[in-house]
């Protein structure tokens, strides 16, 4: 019973990636949208809100929001992946529901 | 995904009057309530101060929607989850809330409270047993 969370905000403009954080579960997967992809990149004071879901949760960026905004894969935090439109559409049909932090 | 009757959670994370998203929010709960559904609404970071008493909104020109929280109990809309974390960290308590109830069919038509306090752990269970989530 997995829940996809998608996060469209910058997290250095509004709370919903941390508050996201906060309410995922194991097993569930993050995936970073549009504006959101900046709480991908490393070095941003946010590491160790990633770092304290130790793992149980997937974090993912969708790869052209990334790319539109010139963040290099390079640049994303260890273990987040990146996912592609079709990525996305696979996310959604696996998972149980899909909750938007608007 | 469980069979009959859908599980559906409203998540409100916005405050009240300065987005169009909570008075949206309401509308289309109340337009639900005319399906067949077992509707539950989470009120969480932002979405708490919603449920502020003694809302009074005559000179900013809008209209005062707090009150018709407590009519949701008409509409079988009886579970309000509100976040004890989000209340914390705005230096506000359950006594700031407006006092919302409902009357239980089965029970006599005993007033009960509609407002469910809940850990933010408590929260993320409650959002991972529904069928549907829908966010504003």
């Amino acid at each position: 019973m997995a829940t996809l969370h998608t996060v469209n905000k910058s997290p250095f403009a509004t709370q919903a990636l941390l508050s996201c954080l906060g309410h995922a579960k194991a097993g569930d997967t993050v995936l970073m949208i549009e504006d959101g992809v900046y709480g991908g990149a490393s070095g941003t004071g946010l590491a160790e809100a990633v770092a304290g879901l130790g793992g149980a949760v997937t974090l993912a960026v969708l790869e052209p929001d990334m790319k539109a905004r010139g963040i290099a894969a390079s640049r994303l935090m260890d273990g987040v992946k990146t996912v592609d439109y079709a990525g996305f559409v696979e996310l959604a049909a696996s998972h149980d529901r899909t909750q938007a932090w608007l | 995904m469980t069979d009959g009757v859908k599980k559906f959670l409203y998540v409100n994370r916005k405050a009240p009057y300065g987005t169009i998203y909570a008075l949206e929010s309401l509308e289309v709960v109340l337009i639900g309530a005319a399906f067949d559904l077992d509707v539950s609404l989470a009120f969480l970071d932002d979405g708490v101060f919603q449920l502020v008493k003694s809302q009074d909104t005559k000179e900013i020109g809008v209209k005062n929607f707090s009150p018709t929280f407590r009519a949701l109990g008409d509409y079988e809309v009886t579970k309000l989850y509100v976040e004890k974390e989000s209340l914390a960290e705005r230096g506000l308590t359950a006594e700031d809330l407006q006092e919302i109830t409902y009357e239980d069919e089965d029970d006599d038509y005993a007033e009960k409270p509609s407002l469910i306090f809940v850990s933010r752990a408590e929260m993320a269970d409650v959002m991972g047993d529904q069928d549907v989530v829908l966010s504003f």
